[in-house]
């Protein structure tokens, strides 16, 4: 090994632990915000990668019938809960339409803009339209009504809304694999580095997406209500602070961090419907190095796991799941050797 | 009144009937496909092709009773040991899906009915006594690259393959057979999973190694990122791709980065453009004309081919089976398989099939094609 070789391996480490790390954010967010530990965050990424391809390919994506269908079967629910909770008929009507609106609306879009061909930057505009609203919708449908239930019955919750996200995934866009085309296809060499313009967009966006995040929480009222939930539910509450409101709030930003990251990594390689769960899953790792809780903690720890990947890769290629996953072990012990404390349900 | 006129005489029809399939014996072909689940995209153009098997086969009547295994191994038994024990099947075809057709393969021998497999499955020796295979062993593909290799003038490889039992299967039959054949020797070797993002690092090793020839080990549309990887690295040499890559997914998802790659296949699928000494030039296109006939052009496809295949063992095997016992009886089962074993060098649409005592996988190395991406398309080497 060279310092080429040792140069272009970082950079793709690097380049992969960016992915990861948007995807750690989300999961940090979610868990400190709702205390699900959710898993289906890759499911988000193959969407946005498989909806893109869908759109390139002018034909209609299937997210969208699994979109206006979830929507659907959220306003239901919503609409029996309303009578339940003796809502007046009318109310409740305005409940369930208010949850169709949106998804309904930009089906309709999508299906009016997929066969006429526009740029690329139209259809990932779409696409970050069509599964940002997945969020809240699993929210409602899987989380809202267990928002007390212990950690343990959460993390369940998750792993069922995986297998239902995987198997539908499967039945809405099929067995086959889709690769986009990069959004910016340009080369720079710097020394024996070669950059593509797609690396770079993966840079900017994901920092730029962590700078943005950062004043959201910082400076915006609804970014210290989500700050607040997360430090104390029942405080935050009593101050005002609806917890079903900031858990659809986080959802949505998570669907949305996961589209955009299946934009970033849908051109450097094959998305298929189940790709998801193994970029999620090290997003996961990334953000347990972070305890669940700490931001730029989770975005060591994601850089961590695209070097580690990538420099696994390179020693020994037949082992190097088992070097990025086994690597959570060492960083849980010193968690609890440093950090030890009961689980508090 | 005109309704009771007429029932004695259904009845006496219907009482003809069953007798006469009682009296000819038909010949009963037990199916357990995939026509659900993750492998449904490989079971229903079989299912198609099932639809357009003769009413004859081998000079007698025939019966197919096809039932779904939708990809799940337990179902495929369930299937099998209905066929068996129910219907009183002939001989088992399926299935398509390597984990389904494996476990089937016991309910086979335990039953001693002939098992037809659609897929390569892997047994230990021993335990393949009633189960032939209708797809090509990756031994016998790996033949057809050595032997490209060779005149290509290719003396080093480098290995880029799944760290699944595809890429060990590939692995260790293609150093087998370049060693027996004196061909290239494997450099590097790197393996990378299914679901991976990023080959960059597998790449860079093995073109560092600076071999003549690259063998990737992937499928479907999955083979199209581990060749970009290796282009991107600016590897010059060729590039060659197994048969599971063998099919247009691999130009859909490479694009221009796969044109020039190598792909070894079966013949059925490039039938027009075998050449004229290919031995199963005349049945591929047999199979092609038939298929696209009923399902439309540009259709074809390597697993309907497969079930072809099934028909022209079955009408070789079924004339010797049938002098030793009717249909329907342990005699003619065992019969029937001890027939595979006798009927020697046949031509089928997917090569060259010889089964013996020792080789149920049967292929000969007459069988395996080179095509090469050119324009976007397959052509012949």
């Amino acid at each position: 090994m060279d310092f080429s070789i040792a140069g272009i391996l970082a950079l793709d480490g690097v380049t992969n632990g960016a992915v990861y790390a948007l995807l750690a954010l989300a999961t940090v967010l979610l868990f400190t915000v709702t205390r699900v530990i959710f898993i289906p965050q890759g499911e988000f990424v193959a969407f946005g990668a498989l909806t893109l391809a869908s759109l390139q390919a002018g034909k209609v994506p299937g997210t969208v019938s699994f979109l206006v269908g979830l929507a659907v079967l959220a306003a239901a629910g919503d609409f029996v809960h309303g009578l339940r909770t003796k809502r007046s008929a009318r109310s409740a009507v305005l409940h369930a339409v208010r949850i169709l609106a949106f998804p309904v609306a930009v089906s309709l879009v999508a299906i009016w803009v997929a066969p006429r061909g526009y740029p690329l930057w139209v259809h990932a505009l779409l696409t970050l339209a069509l599964v940002t609203p997945f969020g809240s919708l699993i929210y409602r449908v899987a989380y809202e009504s267990l928002a007390d239930a212990s950690v343990l019955v959460l993390l369940i919750v998750s792993v069922g809304v995986h297998f239902a996200l995987t198997g539908l995934g499967l039945y809405f866009f099929g067995a086959e694999g889709f690769r986009n085309p990069p959004f910016w296809d340009e080369r720079f060499t710097v020394g024996p580095l070669a950059l593509s313009g797609q690396t770079i967009i993966v840079f900017v966006a994901s920092n730029l997406l962590i700078v943005v995040l950062w004043l959201y929480f910082g400076r915006t009222i609804w970014g210290k209500a989500l700050r607040a939930t997360a430090v104390n539910r029942t405080g935050a509450r009593l101050m005002g602070i609806s917890s079903s409101v900031a858990g659809r709030l986080s959802f949505t930003m998570a669907a949305f961090v996961g589209a955009l990251s299946g934009l970033l990594i849908g051109p450097t390689t094959t998305v298929f419907y189940d790709s998801g769960f193994l970029i999620g899953l090290k997003g996961f790792v990334a953000a347990v190095f972070a305890g669940l809780s700490s931001y730029p903690l989770a975005l060591v720890g994601a850089t961590l796991v695209g070097l580690l990947e990538s420099f696994g890769s390179f020693w020994a290629s037949a082992f190097k799941e088992v070097i990025v996953f086994a690597s959570i072990l060492p960083v849980l012990l010193w968690r609890s050797l440093r950090d030890p404390h009961g689980e508090e349900h | 009144m005109l309704k009771s006129a007429f029932t004695p005489k259904l009845l006496v029809a219907g009482a003809i009937a069953l007798a006469a399939t009682q009296a000819s014996a038909d010949v009963t072909i037990g199916v357990v496909m995939s026509m659900t689940g993750p492998a449904s995209g490989l079971g229903i153009p079989i299912g198609n092709q099932i639809k357009l098997w003769p009413k004859k086969i081998g000079g007698e009547n025939v019966k197919v009773i096809l039932l779904d295994d939708a990809t799940d191994p337990t179902k495929g038994v369930q299937n099998a040991k209905r066929l068996v024990t129910e219907d009183n099947v002939d001989v088992i075809a399926g299935s398509v899906a390597t984990p389904v057709a494996i476990p089937i393969a016991g309910v086979a021998a335990e039953s001693g009915t002939l098992q037809l497999a659609l897929a390569p499955a892997v047994l230990p020796p021993g335990q393949d006594t009633w189960t032939f295979r209708l797809p090509q062993s990756t031994a016998v593909m790996a033949h057809a690259i050595v032997t490209h290799m060779k005149k290509q003038g290719v003396k080093t490889v480098g290995f880029l393959g799944y760290t699944d039992a595809y890429g060990e299967a590939w692995l260790n039959d293609f150093k087998a057979q370049s060693q027996a054949m004196d061909g290239p020797k494997i450099v590097a070797a790197e393996r990378f999973a299914r679901s991976d993002t990023s080959v960059t690092a597998q790449a860079l090793k093995l073109v560092a190694a600076n071999p003549d020839a690259m063998l990737i080990v992937a499928s479907g549309s999955g083979a199209a990122m581990p060749h970009l990887a290796v282009v991107d690295r600016g590897f010059k040499g060729k590039i060659y791709q197994t048969h599971a890559a063998a099919s247009r997914d691999l130009m859909r998802v490479g694009g221009k980065g796969v044109e020039g790659a190598y792909v070894v296949s079966g013949p059925a699928v490039v039938a027009e453009q075998l050449p004229a000494s290919h031995p199963s030039k005349p049945v591929s296109q047999a199979f092609v004309d038939q298929y696209e006939a009923a399902y439309g052009k540009g259709n074809r496809n390597q697993f309907a081919a497969h079930a072809y295949d099934v028909v022209i063992l079955l009408d070789k095997a079924i004339p010797i089976a049938i002098k030793k016992g009717k249909p329907g009886t342990k005699e003619f089962r065992a019969a029937l398989r001890d027939a595979m074993e006798q009927i020697g060098r046949t031509v089928v649409s997917h090569g060259v099939i010889d089964y013996t005592k020792t080789d149920h996988w049967g292929f000969t190395n007459e069988t395996g094609v080179i095509l090469k991406v050119v324009n976007g398309d397959w052509k012949v080497e």
